[in-house]
């Protein structure tokens, strides 16, 4: 019980009743179920981003191409479909994942071999991801008249009273936890951020267990990828532009420590749908949606003060310093 | 992997200043910048005329000038991602200024106050309550941009004095733009600032350990939190030369700006990990970008196509070195 009161999920959890609880007492139909699952099937893809950061920030990384990459694996199964109507919607999805992990696995790549900051890699790439969906699409858009049927009901499709993007969302959350908490790969990415000297004396590969970690976002960004282009029936360079720092923002408010090592799955879904719960309450209780990015910022500066305050002591930066930790077994 | 890794050494015999200014950063830099301008001027025939050129210096100079603070921040390891959520309430706080009929050194007072109060308050948050900069900065990049849309909806403040139109428009002398004159101005005295005062030995030191430079007795947090504010002033500035230039408020302008501010401050050869870097670099790398922007626009190329080049050069000038390292290391096999 003491524990459970003093895990932030717990309280993460409360607060979203609460403003559930609260925004019903104004308009009563927000607590109907049929809304609260309309909200977490909006919350869905930014559920799915955010676990595939998680992964990243969990080993002291960030991944800021997310959307781009997002954006580009979802330009290129929207060309195919407008080109090829019938090519199969499952192959396309299939597709948009793999091309996701590609670009994944080129960061990753850069930031084990090259030993290059992750966030000056990420940052790089996210230009030249979204230069190239310009390239690709002749600085066209793909809409709603040119992409088959079949596509743009994918997500819609009813399965079990739900949609099926929701459906997604639930498996990759299952496969998350699983991974994170019952495999060693999932078990050594907490270690590395803890520790990674320690790590690399334990035996692991921190560069590979980083790569690792890109591929995993890079496949959840393309995959979000086909989502994307299915429930808001388009492609284009604007695709979730800027939504990169959403992504963080929900890894933020659900504890995931940017100094990496700190974080859960349940924590990050959390997190994701406190955002999603806020942007669709504004407008229920009368708020203009233009107060939405101001109180969004709020909950991450309040986020990370009570992330901080859980957090360890200021030694720990000393472990902080630089490559020390990846060659430390070696020099 | 030790091997990609640079290591710490002390030679037993320094390289000479020339070979060593010869290989450094800022002249790796240089030679791309000029490369970059000849290309360029064989590209196209409107390349070298004074006006085409004083126009390209238009579309980097308010970057380059945040960039400028950002790189100091950047040396001693905090980030500041808020910057372009500053210039929105900046800029939207002159037009408040604006409405109550306020007058041009009003308004320019008004948009630096604004920024240097804004970058106290994440100074405050990362140094007071000892949060992480790059996230603080996130949530207050929200904040800041949230609140210019509180106020400004869907709406734009328009009708900025004639006079207020001079710091994004006024030309000093001929093509020569007071933009372009402050952005120069400004560079030396960050030149000045960090490679010849002690505070600019402070922020070093403090980029490579804070813990080892608490201890000898500099006053960390205190130099962190003016760095905030510096950033936070000159994205002020910054907003005042972009409103001058566009001449209206939006909440939506400069926004994805902290990501190009930061490619150049990276570009210019700073350690984003902090404890090294230049400001001849961090200027340099603000003509690289500007060139490369403008040269290609001239041959019709796309804005967004440039930043795949923008993006290439970014990680291939970083990862140039790394790579020369393990050859030269292969080679030693």
């Amino acid at each position: 019980m003491k524990n459970l009161l003093k895990s932030r999920e717990f309280w993460l959890a409360t607060g979203i009743i609460a403003i559930i609880f609260g925004v019903t007492l104004r308009a009563p139909g927000f607590a109907r179920f049929s809304n609260l699952a309309d909200i977490f099937n909006n919350t869905s893809m930014l559920i799915i981003l955010a676990l595939g950061q998680m992964v990243v920030i969990l080993t002291r990384s960030i991944d800021l191409s997310m959307a781009a990459n997002l954006a580009l694996s979802g330009m290129i199964v929207a060309l195919i479909n407008a080109a090829y109507p019938q090519f199969p919607i499952p192959l396309l999805m299939l597709i948009a994942s793999l091309c996701g992990l590609a670009l994944g696995a080129f960061n990753g790549i850069l930031v084990w071999k090259l030993n290059i900051p992750a966030i000056v890699v990420t940052l790089g790439t996210l230009t030249i991801f979204r230069g190239t969906i310009f390239l690709l699409a002749g600085g066209q858009w793909v809409n709603a008249s040119e992409l088959s049927d079949g596509f743009i009901q994918m997500t819609r499709y009813n399965f079990l009273g739900m949609p099926l993007l929701s459906w997604f969302a639930i498996l990759i959350v299952m496969a998350f936890f699983l991974f994170m908490t019952r495999t060693p790969t999932g078990r050594n990415l907490y270690a590395i951020g803890v520790n990674p000297t320690a790590s690399v004396y334990a035996g692991i590969n921190v560069g590979k267990a980083k790569f690792i970690s890109f591929c995993i976002s890079g496949l959840m960004s393309g995959f979000c990828g086909f989502l994307w282009v299915s429930r808001y029936v388009i492609g284009s360079v604007e695709v979730a532009n800027g939504y990169e720092l959403t992504i963080i923002a929900a890894c933020v408010i659900g504890g995931i420590s940017i100094a990496g090592g700190v974080g859960t799955v349940v924590g990050t879904i959390l997190g994701a749908l406190f955002l999603g719960i806020i942007n669709s309450a504004l407008p229920v209780i009368n708020i203009s949606p233009f107060w939405q990015m101001a109180i969004s910022g709020s909950a991450i500066i309040l986020a990370v003060i009570l992330n901080a305050r859980g957090a360890r002591s200021k030694g720990r930066l000393i472990l902080k310093q630089k490559s020390t930790a990846e060659n430390g077994g070696k020099t | 992997m030790s091997n990609t890794t640079p290591k710490r050494h002390l030679p037993d015999r320094l390289d000479s200043p020339l070979k060593a200014a010869f290989f450094s950063w800022p002249s790796l830099l240089l030679a791309v910048a000029v490369s970059i301008f000849i290309i360029n001027s064989f590209a196209s025939p409107y390349f070298l005329s004074p006006w085409a050129l004083s126009d390209a210096t238009f579309n980097f100079t308010e970057k380059a000038i945040i960039a400028l603070a950002m790189a100091l921040l950047i040396i001693s390891g905090e980030i500041d991602i808020s910057v372009a959520g500053i210039i929105a309430i900046s800029s939207t706080m002159m037009g408040v200024a604006l409405q109550f009929g306020a007058d041009t050194p009003t308004l320019v007072i008004v948009g630096m106050l604004t920024g240097l109060i804004c970058g106290a308050f994440n100074g405050a948050l990362v140094t007071k309550l000892g949060l992480p900069s790059i996230v603080v900065t996130i949530g207050t990049m929200s904040l800041f941009r949230g609140i210019s849309f509180i106020i400004l909806g869907d709406k734009a403040y328009k009708g900025y004095p004639e006079s207020f139109a001079y710091f994004g428009q006024g030309y000093v002398y001929w093509v020569i733009s007071f933009e372009f004159v402050l952005f120069l101005g400004l560079a030396l005295v960050y030149y000045v600032l960090l490679h010849k005062t002690n505070f600019g030995r402070y922020i070093y030191a403090i980029g490579n350990n804070p813990i080892a430079a608490q201890f000898s007795g500099v006053r960390v947090a205190r130099v962190k939190f003016v760095l905030f504010c510096l950033t936070g002033i000159m994205a002020g500035v910054a907003a005042v030369l972009l409103t001058s230039r566009l001449g209206s408020t939006r909440p939506s302008i400069a926004r994805g700006w902290e990501l190009e501010v930061i490619t150049m401050v990276v570009l210019g050869g700073i350690n984003i990990l902090g404890g090294s870097g230049t400001i001849q670099g961090t200027v340099i790398a603000a003509f690289i970008m500007g060139l490369v922007t403008f040269g290609l626009g001239l041959l019709n190329v796309p804005g967004i196509v440039m930043s795949i080049i923008i993006g290439a050069l970014l990680i291939g000038v970083i990862a140039l070195p790394t790579l020369l390292n393990m050859l030269r290391e292969r080679l030693k096999k």
